[in-house]
């Protein structure tokens, strides 16, 4: 299985749970990503799995919450308007530690917003989201083949760290079209579910819940999921390079925004200025770590991102005042040049900033 | 010597942490009989509500899941479309399942899902003090309707068994009470019809039980039964309310 074909992001997304095992998915329809559903209904007939139209996002989590309760391999997709009323799922899912996927394809907001491509769920992806002290593993593929193989690899991050997974996308990966290679998914040995609640043939009763009343008793299971959180931090820190090395300008951008910045990093090239891509695929644990060696390396920063700077918080926690950093933005479902970003580049290099 | 009389198994013996005179007990005990009539507490999988009940995982002897306000449908789904085998049961109480979880349980109930809900209608908040609930009588007094329902400003108590046997996917709903040893008889009766119907794979099933909270009342035990007698089953008339057509199923 590595044929190459021809798939829209939304689509990649959709297969690629589908190669991974995912037999659950739950979802109500909104733009930009009803090619997932709609490809969940026609397939997972096929594959014997289950789809379900919810009656609305509250919903469509809490049956997330309750396959995952039951052990299945659950996914549900989402955009920004969406993802917001899932919060309540999300918060109780990762404080009885249940494995899914979520996935966000952006649009732009704030409110109803518009149905553009947008980076500006960010904060809410990585810092909370919903209520208490949570995290989500929060990925971010800026390509179709990305979008399949970061899909397929959250079912076992799932899994593994029993924690909800998201994958953060934007309407524009959602939209396009690339080709991509069906890869099949490595086999790893995964933890056995006997925590899922299924009927208690057999053994004591299981229970799933997030209710601590004592506050020891929740203090407690805080500090475990810090542990965990710490655990996940040390393994699965992610990120990409392009011409960092000798870059004295590194631009930092994720997703859309890093195809963009890569685009103008050519065209900066090829002027002689010397521009480098630092791109986080981990938005959730952020490479704090690796980007400061590199943002180091360099003599200034350029975060170029599709929202009023979001992500430049992290770099700048990243490079606590090492170097000067800079912001380029569009936001509101429009999506920057890569000639807007060049210009940029050229202007704080003549600045000599 | 024979024992005529004892714990249900599927019942744990924690002592529950609910008031004297209140009637999720007895609720509880009846789950627990029926269950165990079924022989089937070894695939069953309980969804305990925010609420009073918030702590049933405690008290019952088979999986539970703890969901969050009102969305034990959703929840339930998840679990029976992974699980088809499975008996899944939600116990919600009426802030739960007819306010803030309103659209989950009228679409788990047209969508047919194979579960049984047991719907505890106290006529108010208990848990976090005797507010108002959609089920609050006119007239009656709650913390937030110090003056009694009114009407004209928090409309009129919702009838949930008679607003959801309108929907095709309900096989099976039925109210109850449980303020004498007749009404208890017969609130098992119809629990364990509740419960065959989702074994048998017939649809959606739910019970009301009209339920007492002599604490928030401000009555005595004695007079909350009383009071679900003599005024909740004259707005909340007992009986069975499924009254879909075959046709249209
Ligand atoms: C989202 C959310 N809103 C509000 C609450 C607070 N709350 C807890 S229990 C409850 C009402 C429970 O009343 P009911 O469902 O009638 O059950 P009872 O306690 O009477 O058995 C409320 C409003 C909550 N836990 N979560
Ligand atoms: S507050 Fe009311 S419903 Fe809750 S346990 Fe006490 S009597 Fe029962």
């Amino acid at each position: 299985m590595s044929e190459k074909v021809l798939m829209k992001g939304n689509e990649a997304i959709a297969e690629g749970a589908i190669l991974a095992g995912c037999r659950h998915f739950f979802g109500y329809p909104i733009t930009p990503q009803n090619e997932i559903p709609e490809y969940m209904s026609r397939r997972m007939p096929e594959v014997g799995g289950v789809f379900l139209q919810a009656e609305s996002e509250v919903a469509g989590g809490n049956m997330v919450y309750g396959a995952a309760c039951a052990g299945a391999r659950v996914m549900t997709t989402s955009s920004s308007p969406g993802i917001s009323l899932m919060q309540e799922a999300i918060s109780y899912m990762a404080g009885a530690e249940l494995p899914c996927v979520l996935v966000n394809i952006v649009r732009g907001g704030p409110g109803l917003g518009g149905i553009q491509g947008a980076q500006s769920d960010y904060f809410q992806a990585t810092k909370g989201g919903g209520h208490g002290d949570y995290r989500l593993i929060v990925l971010a593929p800026s390509s179709v083949q990305e979008l399949m193989d970061l899909t397929i690899e959250a079912f076992d991050l799932a899994d593994i760290y029993r924690n909800p997974v998201m994958i953060l996308g934007d309407a524009i990966l959602g939209q396009m079209m690339e080709p991509v290679v069906l890869r099949e998914r490595s086999k790893i040995n995964l933890p056995p579910k006997t925590w899922a609640t299924i009927g208690a043939k057999g053994r004591p009763k299981n229970i799933i819940s997030s209710l601590r009343l004592d506050p020891g008793e929740l203090e407690k299971h805080n500090l475990a999921l810090q542990e965990k959180y710490k655990r996940i931090t040390d393994e699965q820190v992610r990120y990409t390079t392009y011409m960092a090395s000798d870059a004295e300008t590194l631009l930092v951008a994720y997703g859309t925004s890093a195809r963009v910045a890569q685009a103008a990093i050519d065209m900066a090239r090829e002027r002689g200025l010397k521009a480098g891509l630092f791109r986080p695929v981990s938005l959730w644990p952020f490479p704090y770590d690796d980007l400061k060696t590199i943002a180091l390396g360099s003599r200034r920063v350029l975060t170029v991102e599709m929202s009023h700077g979001q992500m430049i918080e992290d770099v700048r926690l990243a490079i606590l005042g090492g170097r000067p950093i800079h912001f380029y933005c569009r936001t509101g479902g429009m999506t920057p040049t890569p000639r807007e970003v060049l210009n940029e580049i050229e202007r704080i290099v003549e600045e000599g900033i | 010597m024979r024992q005529v009389f004892g714990r249900p198994k599927s019942l744990t013996d924690a002592p529950t942490h609910y008031c004297p005179g209140c009637s999720h007990g007895i609720i509880h005990r009846l789950i627990a009989e029926v269950i165990d009539e079924l022989d089937v507490r070894e695939n069953t999988v309980g969804i305990a509500p925010v609420g009073c009940g918030v702590l049933a995982y405690d008290y019952f002897d088979c999986d539970f899941v703890e969901a969050s306000h009102g969305r034990a449908p959703a929840v339930a789904t998840g679990i029976k479309r992974t699980v088809p085998d499975s008996v899944v049961f939600c116990y919600q109480g009426d802030g739960d399942l007819a306010s803030i979880g309103a659209a989950e349980i009228i679409h788990a109930a047209t969508r047919g899902e194979k579960i049984t809900v047991v719907f505890v209608n106290n006529a108010t908040y208990g848990m976090t003090g005797g507010q108002m609930a959609p089920t609050t009588l006119l007239g009656q007094k709650t913390t937030t309707s110090p003056r009694g329902r009114d009407a004209g400003s928090a409309g009129y108590p919702i009838r949930v068994a008679e607003l959801l046997s309108s929907l095709s996917g309900v096989a099976y709903i039925s109210r109850v009470s449980v303020t004498s040893p007749a009404n208890v008889i017969k609130a098992k009766r119809a629990l364990k019809e509740a419960f065959k119907v989702q074994i048998n794979k017939k649809g959606f099933s739910l019970v009301e039980f009209l339920s007492t909270c002599p604490i928030n009342w401000g009555m005595s035990p004695l007079e909350a039964m009383k009071w679900v007698d003599e005024k909740m089953s004259v707005y909340y008339p007992l009986g069975d309310y499924t009254q879909v057509p075959e046709v249209s199923r």
